[in-house]
């Protein structure tokens, strides 16, 4: 019979908070017996691990799949898309087509990667061809613009040259994984300035894929002008977007930011009213003003593309537990010739709000997130088929369902020539509205 | 050097208001109007000119010469014995803030007047819905546009317009209707201009940037064109064919005199040289155009025509219909008498409408509605050759909160049901209003 909702979450934010509790659902701990636990990925990490022998049950749901990392993990997501391309390549795919440099038509979205220390030979080939060039260095494993630095010398990474000398063994556990990617330094600029989008996607299961964005996705600005001259390297409010940097960051001297403690905050440059965002919508307003219809409508059927592909990279491999959902958080830059670059896509999103428009819409991402993962708000029964009704997507639109795109008959798959239908569309009938999400013709 | 004006109209005393608040700021700061920028400052400007936002001069001390309030308070105060088109027994009746009995439209000719917005010809803001094929409108309407444009008819353009613009014929559209072609001249001539900031510097620079500081860089959607807005508007300041809009203005430009001549003409220069002095909010008439132009002479061009053709009758004492007397009194008018049980409920409790829509209407809606739904707006300016609709437009706002309004005790309480507007979608307001309200 219809109880209420047990839930637990180990990260204390309103926007989650006041969902459960306007539903209704009722908070436990850990230990008792609980139907929702919105957990941090440190918590997923101990639920799922071969140790603990966790055993959900039918009743109870969790917001990551135990090996998101695939997805989330800076160095995964390359390999995987890497993987992915090739395995189409093999089996012939139109996807695969490359054009006459050897680039893939479809499936370069993402920076050329590599990881460091492991790859480091074949990174310096790779910069040998262009040595003008600048990349960026991310560590693996973190979050929010941390550890992140600019190189344009191979001088810079000096340390991981000697690391992949000494021994080709090194555990990456205990050498902060690195990844290096090509740094994009013709980024399209609105009002002189750099910015990059912010998109909410939401995986309810793999196989079959099935998956929703959210509407009001937003852009990221920086503070200051963007310049592409290499003394700017050292400032990286201009490179680096993500609100947490912009808010807290601070200046390096050597080329390097590194991490800084709240006290050395720069707060005026942070504009309380609104964080320097702006929406996926005025985005569209804009670039169908200044560029035209139809080059942004290419553009937006471009990023949904990019994000279902990277979506079918790792679904093989993804661990598809049916007690999980996930919304994640997508990265993506847009370069001048309105190209999308996937930069890297975020396990558990930011739930802390800028300003009081962010709280709204964080607010609303979570309620519409539960409306779909969570169906009437009841005890859930994870053995349901995960198909909500149109009624309850809220701002969330289907992005991929496979099981509908399968139902249109196999042999659409398999049509291509440049610019033409490359998959059938997700999900949409006449009926339910004009398109506006996937164009692909 | 004082500043003096020479005309004694309601428009002539609130210029000598505005021109002593100017001067006594320059007296109590000690800062010269206008100041020649040493060689060093020269060049330090034109190396930031396309970032004067990351400049932080301190503004504390300067003030905004007026704010659109203070404004209302002088049109409040206007009587003029010289009735445009006698009514004066129905005026007597007229509850409104304003005194001056001019003639605006009442329903049934602003149905006329705006014909092409009825109910059963397609308009763009209400038949372009995701709920609507683009078969029925939308897609024969924007070939249409394509038309139009390629015959580079300016006329047709307008007329176009008049349904609305297609996003991406928009910039080319306004472009054709106010007849701007970004010729080399005209790339020179903001050059020029541009050179005319990096050597001089003026005291209204300063209230230039205050203005964009205080309002534009905090607005949600025009935040990232802040440095566009320096770049044109203190290039506009110094723009002098800018005068040439007060032959048809009610208004005269501020003149100073050189020291010790006052008085005498082959003596006077109009300050700021456009004659136009910003007041509080003036940087949202260029703001919503940075999504349209982001090129900055051809942004620059579009905004001066704009403001010599229509946004100089916001902030200007005028009897012509699109003048803001004109605006507000229709707008009382219209809901004096289409509204009237709302109006008086307003009025008991001290909170006159046009004490709240004013300052709507003086920045023509920029900065209160969403963007898009402004360049619809904007677009039926351009098409009608009018200011009118921005009235109409103030008086649908609050027949559609009507309900609410009718349940607030106080001055406060009204503007707080009406403080927010980015959710209004203008295009149905303003049908139901003009065509499915029973008159």
């Amino acid at each position: 019979m219809a109880g209420k909702v047990k839930w637990v979450t180990d990260i204390e934010k309103s926007v989650l908070i006041n969902n459960f509790e306007k539903r209704g659902w009722v908070q436990v701990t850990e230990n008792e017996d609980w139907n929702f636990y919105w957990m941090s990925v440190q918590t997923i990490r101990s639920v799922f691990s071969v140790e603990t022998g966790y055993r959900l049950s039918d009743d109870q749901i969790v917001n990551h799949f135990p090996n998101h990392y695939e997805l989330t993990r800076k160095d995964l997501m390359v390999k995987n898309i890497k993987r992915y391309r090739k395995e189409l390549e093999k089996e012939g795919s139109p996807l695969a087509e490359k054009d006459e440099n050897g680039k893939y038509l479809y499936l370069d979205f993402v920076p050329v990667t590599y990881m460091l220390p492991a790859d480091y030979n074949l990174f310096v080939e790779e910069f040998r061809k262009s040595p003008s060039s600048t990349w960026i260095m991310k560590p693996c494993g973190k979050a929010q613009g941390k550890g992140i630095f600019l190189i344009n010398k191979l001088s810079q990474i000096k340390k991981w040259s000697r690391d992949s000398k000494t021994s080709s063994f090194v555990s990456q556990s205990t050498k902060e994984a690195y990844v290096i990617s090509l740094y994009i330094n013709n980024p399209l600029l609105i009002g002189g300035r750099k910015f990059d989008l912010r998109l909410y996607v939401l995986v309810s299961t793999y196989r079959p894929l099935r998956c929703y964005m959210y509407k009001l996705g937003f852009c990221r600005f920086c503070t200051v002008k963007y310049t592409p001259s290499t003394s700017e390297l050292d400032n990286m409010f201009v490179h680096l977007t993500n609100v947490a940097i912009q808010k807290h960051g601070a200046l390096g001297s050597s080329g390097c930011i590194a991490w800084t403690p709240r006290p050395f905050c720069h707060q005026e440059d942070y504009n309380h009213i609104h964080g320097g965002k702006w929406t996926v919508n005025n985005l569209r307003l804009y670039l169908e003003s200044t560029r035209g219809k139809e080059v942004t409508s290419k553009l937006f059927d471009e990023i949904h593309w990019i994000i279902v592909q990277s979506l079918k990279a790792v679904a093989p491999v993804m661990n598809n537990d049916k007690h999980c959902f996930e919304c994640y958080g997508y990265d993506i830059i847009i370069d001048d010739r309105l190209k999308p670059w996937l930069i890297e896509v975020n396990a558990s999103p930011s739930l802390t709000s800028s300003t009081a428009n962010d709280r709204i819409l964080k607010y609303n991402l979570i309620n519409d997130t539960l409306n779909i993962a969570v169906p009437n708000g009841e005890i859930p029964d994870c053995k349901w088929n995960k198909s909500p009704p149109k009624e309850v997507l809220g701002n969330y639109e289907i992005l991929y369902d496979e099981e509908l795109a399968q139902g249109d008959g196999a042999d659409r798959e398999l049509r291509s020539r440049p610019g033409q239908s490359l998959g059938p569309r997700g999900g949409r009938s006449r009926d339910s509205g004009r398109t506006v999400l996937t164009t692909w013709k | 050097m004082a500043l003096t004006v020479l005309r004694s109209t309601g428009q002539g005393s609130w210029e000598k208001r505005i021109l002593k608040s100017l001067n006594s700021m320059c007296t109590e700061l000690s800062i010269p109007l206008a100041r020649k920028r040493p060689v060093g400052e020269q060049k330090e400007l034109l190396n930031k000119w396309n970032e004067m936002g990351t400049d932080e001069p301190d503004l504390s001390l300067f003030r905004p010469v007026y704010a659109p309030k203070d404004f209302l308070e002088v049109l409040i105060n206007l009587r003029n014995p010289n009735y445009e088109n006698g009514d004066s027994l129905s005026f007597r009746t007229h509850l409104g803030l304003i005194q001056v009995p001019l003639k605006v439209k009442d329903i049934p000719e602003l149905k006329e007047f705006f014909v092409e917005l009825g109910l059963t010809t397609g308009q763009l803001g209400i038949d372009d819905s995701t709920q609507v094929p683009p078969e029925l409108f939308e897609n024969e309407h924007v070939r249409i546009g394509q038309k139009v444009l390629a015959e580079q008819d300016s006329a047709a353009a307008q007329q176009y317009i008049r349904q609305g613009s297609p996003t991406a014929l928009r910039a080319e559209l306004w472009a054709l209707i106010l007849n701007i072609s970004s010729q080399p001249e005209d790339i020179l001539y903001y050059e020029q201009l541009k050179t005319n900031v990096i050597q001089h510097d003026l005291l209204v620079d300063s209230l230039i940037y205050k203005d964009v500081k205080l309002t534009a860089s905090n607005d949600d959607y025009y935040f990232v064109f802040e440095d566009y807005l320096y770049q044109v508007l203190l290039c506009f300041s110094r723009d002098t064919s800018v005068l040439g809009h007060f032959a048809y203005s009610s208004a005269s430009p501020p003149k100073s005199y050189i020291r010790g001549k006052l008085g005498l003409e082959e003596y006077a220069v109009f300050y700021p040289p456009n004659g136009v002095i910003p007041f509080h909010g003036f940087s949202m008439y260029v703001a919503p155009l940075c999504f349209l132009y982001h090129e900055p002479s051809k942004l620059y061009q579009i905004f001066r025509e704009m403001y010599v053709r229509f946004f100089f009758r916001l902030h200007s004492i005028s009897s012509h219909p699109s003048g803001i007397v004109s605006l507000c009194l229709l707008f009382e008018t219209l809901l004096q008498t289409y509204l009237p049980q709302l109006f008086y409920h307003l009025r008991e409790i001290g909170a006159q409408p046009l004490r709240i829509s004013f300052k709507w209407m003086v920045r023509a809606f920029s900065g209160y509605l969403a963007t898009d739904q402004l360049l619809l707006l904007w677009d039926r300016i351009l098409g009608y050759n009018s200011l009118e609709i921005l009235a109409v437009l103030a008086a649908a706002v609050f027949a559609f909160r009507a309900v609410n309004l009718m349940e607030v005790t106080s001055l406060a309480a009204a503007e707080a049901v009406l403080a927010d507007l980015s959710t209004l979608k203008v295009m149905p307001l303003l049908q139901i209003f003009l065509f499915a309200t029973v008159t």
